[in-house]
């Protein structure tokens, strides 16, 4: 893992400093909220529909046990003892108080964390898949990108005000469990034909009111040159986006309007130039940073264990419960012997991401014992154990239960990604939450979840789309329509490798009525499936949208 | 169309974050009951001025309209609604949770 040094440590310090200051001077009254605004925001410190809130970056997912320890006790000590992690891999504090944050954000500097990049309009926190440096199909681990990515993005001076918020996603495998079709710039390693590795650039992808998947303007970049192209498109797009409309600033707008051949030109171009830069009498970043990067990310070093394990075998044929967990919650890891284990955090009737102080320390406890002190938190909102031998799974399994945390959903019907919507956020137009828990509950029995296999249902509380909603095989747009939460369903979308943006299906739904039309919606769907592997979404793809439209229009039989 | 409906001054308290309502006395309040209530465009612009002013106080004045009838005004919106109450999903928390 990542370990801040000295110069990291300094700046957070000073940085925390002058937020204090800012912060007295804000309830002295020197300052206005006009002028404290983008100062706090650019500490995560955002105001919402009950409280101040809080976000806090947890770059690229990763997380160490001692990490995991602070933000419990940041829960416990300022807030209402829970938290939720986030689709962009952060954390929020929903109730905390203007006056304790730069407490606050000491304390998280303290061990490494903080909130920057988390809000306005610079790159915001990198992202990554949370299978990293564990998956059997990776390619390469794509956090030493990320991280040298953070460090290079960190109050770069060029883009602290870019003209509208920038994400970028770094995926290590082909499998894509990072969305990199939907962010600003998608990074996905591949082998070049010397099998060295580079990376995939994708540009242009997005949520938000004008879904766009990004398109490839570069098949292959070495990674040595992937800092002067990043620095080459952010540089065009500053230049270009759209400053006069908001609705239009996000660089998709300008991929779309100016055409990707001819921005291409000019990102080329521009990386020319750069590169000459980057190449200058020092090459930047040396090979040596590169390596202290890397090293920080060394793979484990793991027990050499049998493939199959006996303990976990036997654990299967007396346990119905731990079988189901452990078939549906576990992942290949590239180590025999050795599974990445999802804890989910999505038990039905629970919000969608929320942890509580207590969850947060015996998953941190659970880490250390069984994952060598290492964490992830995905953007699909569950908390990942990445490197947890076979034969721990019945001993962790029964610790999860204790703590609430042993759902066996992860990628079922009731693994579903909710933003916080109009329960706590100030910009959302319905509520998700609840639209969420009794989805959950209507298909909580687990068997019932695992029978219909994969599929991902994703809500959000407003356009922004914050919930996924785009790219769900099932996606709810939570809306307001003659003053009352209105639910536009769309379907066929798809965050993976074979991305898709899904499709409307007609007139927004009730709050009420959303739940029953997920039950009908699921009949049709095993009605028609050509067998329990093909997905919803393969099953919209093959048979088209109208049996699932009609389900969910019918009406309950007069 | 002409505005119908009454008004109150809606807004979050600077320090703590959480939803006040202005008074008539000028003062910031958490009780909906004793909020100052602006029944024409001019009284609810007079509201308002007189909320800005107090930007140590309270963040983001705006105005919610309300019906008179009963013992406290009720915002009509869902989303202020919401905000006298706190999150749906957790009756243990916001201004619900107070009994207020
Ligand atoms: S999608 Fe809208 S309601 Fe949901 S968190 Fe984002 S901004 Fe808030």
């Amino acid at each position: 893992m990542y370990r801040y040094d000295d110069f990291d440590a300094d700046y957070l310090r000073a940085r925390n400093a002058e937020f204090r200051d800012q912060v007295a001077r804000r309830i002295d009254g020197r300052l206005s909220e006009d002028e404290f605004k983008p100062l706090r925001l650019q500490n995560g410190l955002y105001l919402q529909l009950h409280a101040y809130m809080l976000r806090v970056a947890i770059p690229y997912g990763t997380l160490s046990s001692d990490q995991m320890r602070v933000l419990a006790e940041v829960a416990e000590r300022w807030d209402r003892g829970y938290g939720h992690f986030t689709t962009r891999q952060n954390i929020q504090f929903n109730w905390v108080r203007l006056a304790d944050t730069p407490d606050i954000l000491d304390r998280l500097a303290e061990a490494g964390m903080h909130a920057i990049q988390t809000s306005g309009n610079c790159i915001r926190n990198v992202t990554a898949d949370h299978f990293a440096g564990a998956a059997a199909d990776e390619i390469e681990d794509p956090r030493p990108v990320a991280e040298l990515i953070r460090q290079w993005s960190t109050s770069h001076p060029e883009f602290l005000f870019l003209p509208r918020k920038f994400k970028i996603a770094v995926s290590g495998t082909p499998a894509d469990r990072a969305v990199t079709m939907a962010h600003d710039i998608g990074l996905r390693a591949l082998r070049g034909p010397g099998g060295e590795v580079g990376y995939t650039v994708i540009l242009g992808g997005g949520m938000g009111r004008t879904p766009m998947l990004g398109k490839v303007v570069r098949e292959f970049v070495p990674k040595p040159d992937l800092l002067p192209y990043l620095e080459a498109i952010l540089a065009v797009y500053n230049l270009h986006g759209r400053r006069d409309n908001k609705y239009k600033a996000r660089i998709k707008i300008l991929v779309h309007e100016t055409g990707l051949e001819a921005l291409k030109g000019e990102i080329e171009a521009e990386f020319a130039r750069r590169k000459r830069l980057f190449d200058g009498p020092e090459v930047v970043p040396s090979a040596e940073e590169l390596a202290r990067i890397a090293a920080h990310f060394a793979p484990p070093v793991l027990p050499v264990r049998a493939e199959v394990s006996a303990i976990e075998a036997r654990a299967r044929e007396v346990d119905p419960a731990f079988a189901l967990w452990a078939e549906v919650n576990t992942h290949p890891h590239r180590a025999p012997g050795h599974a990445i284990v999802t804890v989910s955090l999505k038990a039905p009737g629970e919000a969608p991401g929320d942890a509580t102080s207590d969850q947060m320390r015996a998953l941190a406890d659970l880490a250390d014992r069984h994952s060598l002190g290492e964490l992830r938190i995905s953007h699909l909102q569950n908390v990942v154990l990445p490197h947890v031998a076979r034969d721990d799974l019945p001993a962790l399994h029964a610790a999860l239960v204790r703590h609430g945390l042993a759902t066996a959903n992860a990628g079922l019907i009731t693994d579903i990604i909710a933003c916080p919507g109009l329960d706590y956020c100030a910009l959302a137009t319905a509520r998700s939450i609840p639209i969420a828990q009794d989805i959950a509950r209507r298909f909580a029995a687990p068997e019932k979840a695992r029978a219909i296999g994969a599929f991902e249902i994703k809500i959000s509380g407003c356009i922004n789309a914050c919930g996924h909603h785009h790219v769900g095989h099932v996606g709810i747009l939570g809306l307001e329509k003659a003053g009352i939460e209105s639910y536009q369903i769309t379907l066929g979308g798809d965050p993976g490798p074979d991305a898709a943006v899904g499709e409307r299906t007609g007139p927004g739904l009730a709050a009420k009525e959303v739940g029953p039309a997920m039950e009908r919606l699921v009949a049709a769907y095993l009605a028609h499936r050509a067998g329990h592997d093909e997905r919803f979404v393969d099953t919209y793809r093959r048979v088209g949208p109208e049996p699932f439209r009609s389900a969910i229009y019918a009406r309950e039989a007069a | 169309m002409a505005r119908t409906h009454p008004r109150i001054i809606s807004a979050n308290d600077l320090l703590i974050g959480d939803v006040v309502y202005l008074t008539a006395a000028g003062g910031w309040t958490r009780d909906l009951a004793a909020a100052a209530v602006a029944r024409d465009d001019a009284a609810a612009q007079a509201l308002l001025a007189q909320a800005e002013a107090q930007p140590h106080l309270a963040v983001g004045p705006y105005l919610a309209d309300v019906a008179l009838d009963g013992p406290a005004p009720r915002p009509l919106h869902y989303r202020e609604v919401f905000r006298t109450r706190g999150p749906s999903n957790r009756p243990d928390l916001g201004r619900q949770a107070e009994g207020l």
